[in-house]
């Protein structure tokens, strides 16, 4: 009996070997299909979100999230919380459905450009605050920024300035709109225009920042200064408040200077541990240029560090940064390198007092770089990732985990002496998926409101019934009220945002109509409101038209022209009606004017094919709109 | 201890019985599929991944999941932190493990027809000692992937060893590592010969077998 267990004992091990053991299979993966995980589980849980977004017909919103919409250069307007797209602002790019890049003066405005790339919207502030006057957004692209006049919620400037090469820094509003920043992303030889190999790109190429002045009164936009800066890549960007106000603050990366062709920038540029905050003092600047010491390229003022001391600061960051955030106190700055699990805060106290002790590792091109340990307040570990912070009433701080696909909340300082930072590590959620940056409620502000949340991720892999392979990004609403944060509601838009601002409805009162003799509004010199006075006159190969529409016909209906002749139609809608809109397309023109109650537009070609041609109302207005159309006839 | 051994020598020169042929014969049948069924599976989870990535390795090929895509879309992950690209050609155990299995098979054949006990425990332990590299093998192959990291890579991370059986967090990864069919088929294979062996082992010692010279042992 005893010899025959021993038996056992020899074969039991190798069947064990066997495999090395099975036992403990049963914790395995999530299967495909499931883990559509992140939406609130229980019923009373999911009846709470749907009750928390929905908002009723005829009810408003309570915030208006203005996304920036990339590479389709326009701006999206939704509500919060029922996260509802309303409108699109056109901004870089023609617009259709408004008219935008059809009539003379957006025609004008755009350039010859079919497109920009939209990234960072900004709101005017007063005192910290966001104003509800204008909305700046910048163009990544093609170096330009462009205004919107939240009254009418329409572009009224865009500035292209020179030097600067893909505005991608940009468009952060100090705290009096003072200035909104511009700042270079790829480097290119200095100045704008020269030719100069990539085998030059540490000296030759420069980058550019640069401070756009707003006056205070028209919103008006004109280039401030330029600083020469090296050529790095200067990428997302704060500014300063209370105590900090005065300065702004940009992420930069490959600090490494250089752009081996064949070497892969996302390698070369990852090579050093740490890359840079740049700190610029504007008020410092724009003395500088009243002073004088710029010189002058491309036309534009340029400070040169080098000749220039105390205007511009390096603060050494974990590497590959893309973002900085001032708190809303303005005390703490939040810098995220996006390939280290960790948040680093800086008091700007002690960036204040480094500075005045010239406590310093090193000079970068005439750019003091600040000893890392003399500023840094703490290494936060939120986790796989970080990019964008925000921030709510309660002295936290939200920051989006791009790698780990979430939002960790975590405590802004104080912390206690030598503790462990993990405490200060509040809470977790998972976003779907891949979230790129984040936007709270009035998060900018000095007094952001702690109620919402929206992650801005860049894929959305599966959430919504599909539409093919090229799928919309997908923005999530989360409530920050709680100790927890929970997830709301899955929203998606058009490509593709990549920042949003979230403004209280209060702060804005649009217009509905432009009013007749409203003094808010030059009129306009070719506006006509009568009927006898509409009219059409030739001057030579010219031919204008002065149109007014109204409901339900266009005053001239009839245009007679010779072909070749130039056509200019300016029409006015008369409407004082709230959206009572009219359209005025020609056919076979490409002719597309949508003009609202109030506005005149004016379109001018050339009338080179002949034949007769319908024009007509696009914008339904009435129960008589299909009959409401004109004939030009060009002989 | 030595009397037991002693027994187990002295029983070697057996031929099987009827029912361990069988058994045998029937763990031949078993081991076939081997050829074709997956041995081991790797399964990565991330958030932004919620139907996960899979990896299937047979005895002759390495197969991403989601028709071949998993294995690209990991390679280009792997890619950041300078993990070398997993290709199937650097496997070299891929060429050699259906050649051993062939060579098992037709051993086991020779057993079933012509087998005695000796034949049976070389044969579980030529079996038990291939089962055992195959996993030092592929335990080896990730620890050389894992920790030969492109010090260039735009990711530093600390060299590491994805794990061969279980769970472990490989940055915003979640990695599981367990046997797959074919594995499951193997350890029925070892469990068919074992139970062979002891089926003829158990059987009373013919006349002709000497005994144990000491009656102490166990």
């Amino acid at each position: 009996m005893s010899t025959k267990t021993n038996y056992r004992l020899v074969t039991l091990p190798m069947v064990a070997l066997f495999l090395g053991g099975v036992i403990g299979c049963g914790d395995g993966p999530p299967r495909r299909g499931e883990g559509r995980g992140g939406a609130a589980a229980g019923g009373s849980e999911l009846t709470n979100a749907a009750l928390a977004t929905y908002v009723a017909p005829g009810d408003l919103d309570e915030y208006y999230l203005f996304y920036s919409g990339g590479h389709s250069g326009q701006i999206f307007v939704s509500g919060v919380p029922s996260m509802r797209h309303i409108a699109t602002i056109p901004v870089f790019t023609p617009y259709p459905g408004t008219g935008y890049g059809f009539d003379d003066e957006s025609k004008e405005m755009l350039g010859g450009y079919t497109w920009g790339d939209s990234h960072h919207p900004g709101p005017s502030e007063t005192d910290g605050e966001y104003d509800g006057r204008w909305l700046f957004i910048n163009d990544n692209a093609n170096g330009r920024i462009a205004r919107i006049d939240l009254r009418d919620f329409k572009v009224k400037q865009i500035l292209k300035i020179p030097n600067i090469s893909a505005n991608h820094g940009s468009s952060f509003v100090s705290p009096n709109t003072e200035y909104v920043t511009m700042a270079t992303r790829m480097s290119i030889p200095f100045p704008e225009g020269t030719y100069a190999d990539v085998t030059e790109y540490a000296t030759r190429y420069k980058g550019v920042v640069a401070g756009i002045k707003v006056d205070p009164n028209s919103g008006d936009m004109t280039l401030g200064w330029e600083i020469l800066v090296p050529p790095f890549n200067y990428d997302l960007g704060d500014s300063g408040k209370g105590p900090s106000d005065g300065y702004f603050f940009w992420t930069c990366y490959n600090s490494e200077r250089e752009f081996i062709e064949g070497g892969k920038l996302e390698v070369t540029a990852s090579q050093k541990d740490k890359d840079y905050i740049l700190m610029v003092d504007w008020r410092a600047a724009q003395a500088a240029v009243d002073a004088g010491n710029f010189e002058t390229h491309a036309g534009a003022p340029v400070i040169m560090p080098e000749d220039v001391s105390d205007i511009a600061w390096f603060i050494p960051l974990a590497k590959s940064p893309h973002g900085v955030d001032v708190s809303p106190d303005g005390r703490w700055i939040i810098g995220s390198g996006k390939l280290s699990p960790t948040t680093t805060v800086y008091d700007i106290e002690k960036i204040r007092t480094a500075i005045a002790a010239e406590d310093f590792e090193e000079i970068i091109d005439g750019i003091p770089v600040l000893t890392y340990e003399s500023v840094r307040e703490a290494e936060i570990p939120v986790g796989l990732g970080p990019l964008h912070t925000q921030f709510d009433d309660k002295g936290n701080a939200y920051t989006s985990l791009f790698v780990e696909s979430a939002v960790a909340k975590w405590k802004l300082p104080p912390y206690e002496d030598g503790a462990d930072m993990n405490q200060y590590v509040l809470d977790k959620i998972p976003v779907a998926y891949n979230i790129g940056h984040l936007v709270a409620a009035e998060g900018d502000s000095r007094s952001p409101d702690g109620n919402y949340l929206v992650a801005l991720n860049k894929l959305s892999k599966g959430r919504h019934v599909s539409v093919g392979p090229s799928i919309p990004e997908s923005a999530q609403l989360i409530d920050i009220q709680g100790e927890r944060m929970s997830l709301l509601y899955d929203a998606f838009t058009e490509p593709e945002p990549h920042y949003a601002v979230m403004v209280h409805a209060d702060k804005l009162n649009p217009i509905e109509v432009y009013e007749r003799d409203d003094p808010q509004w030059p009129s306009h010199p070719e506006a006509v409101w009568e009927v006898e006075d509409t009219r059409i006159e030739r001057n030579g190969r010219m031919v204008e038209v002065w149109m007014l529409s109204v409901r339900s016909f266009f005053a001239p209906d009839v245009i007679r022209v010779n072909q070749g002749d130039t056509v200019r139609i300016h029409v006015t809608n008369i409407e004082q009606t709230r959206d009572e809109l009219h359209g005025m397309a020609v056919d076979e023109y490409n002719v597309n004017l949508v003009i609202d109650p109030g506005e005149t537009k004016t379109v001018t070609f050339v009338a080179d094919k002949a034949g007769v041609y319908p024009f007509y109302c696009t914008n339904f207005c009435s129960a008589l709109h299909q009959e409401m159309q004109g004939y030009l006839l060009v002989r | 201890m030595v009397a037991w051994l002693k027994r187990l020598s002295n029983s070697l020169d057996r031929p099987l019985t009827g029912r361990s042929r069988l058994l045998v014969a029937v763990a031949v049948l078993v081991l076939i599929p081997t050829f074709f069924a997956p041995l081991w599976r790797m399964n990565f989870w991330a958030q932004q991944y919620p139907e996960g990535l899979d990896l299937h390795i047979y005895s002759h090929a390495l197969v991403g999941g989601d028709g071949g895509n998993d294995l690209t879309e990991i390679n280009v992950l792997n890619h950041y932190i300078g993990m070398e690209e997993l290709r199937e050609e650097d496997f070299t155990e891929l060429k050699w493990i259906p050649l051993v299995i062939g060579l098992i098979g037709v051993l086991t054949l020779r057993s079933a027809a012509i087998g005695n006990l000796r034949s049976l425990l070389d044969l579980l332990v030529i079996a038990v000692y291939f089962g055992g590299f195959s996993l030092w093998s592929f335990w080896y192959k990730l620890d050389f992937y894992g920790k030969n990291l492109d010090p260039r890579a735009a990711v530093t991370v600390d060299p590491f060893t994805p794990p061969v059986f279980g769970h472990k967090m490989v940055g915003q990864f979640e990695v599981w590592s367990y046997p797959a069919f074919g594995a499951y088929l193997f350890l029925a294979f070892g469990l068919l010969l074992t139970g062979a062996f002891y089926l003829t082992l158990r059987r009373p010692a013919p006349d002709g077998e000497s005994r144990p010279e000491t009656s102490t042992g166990g």
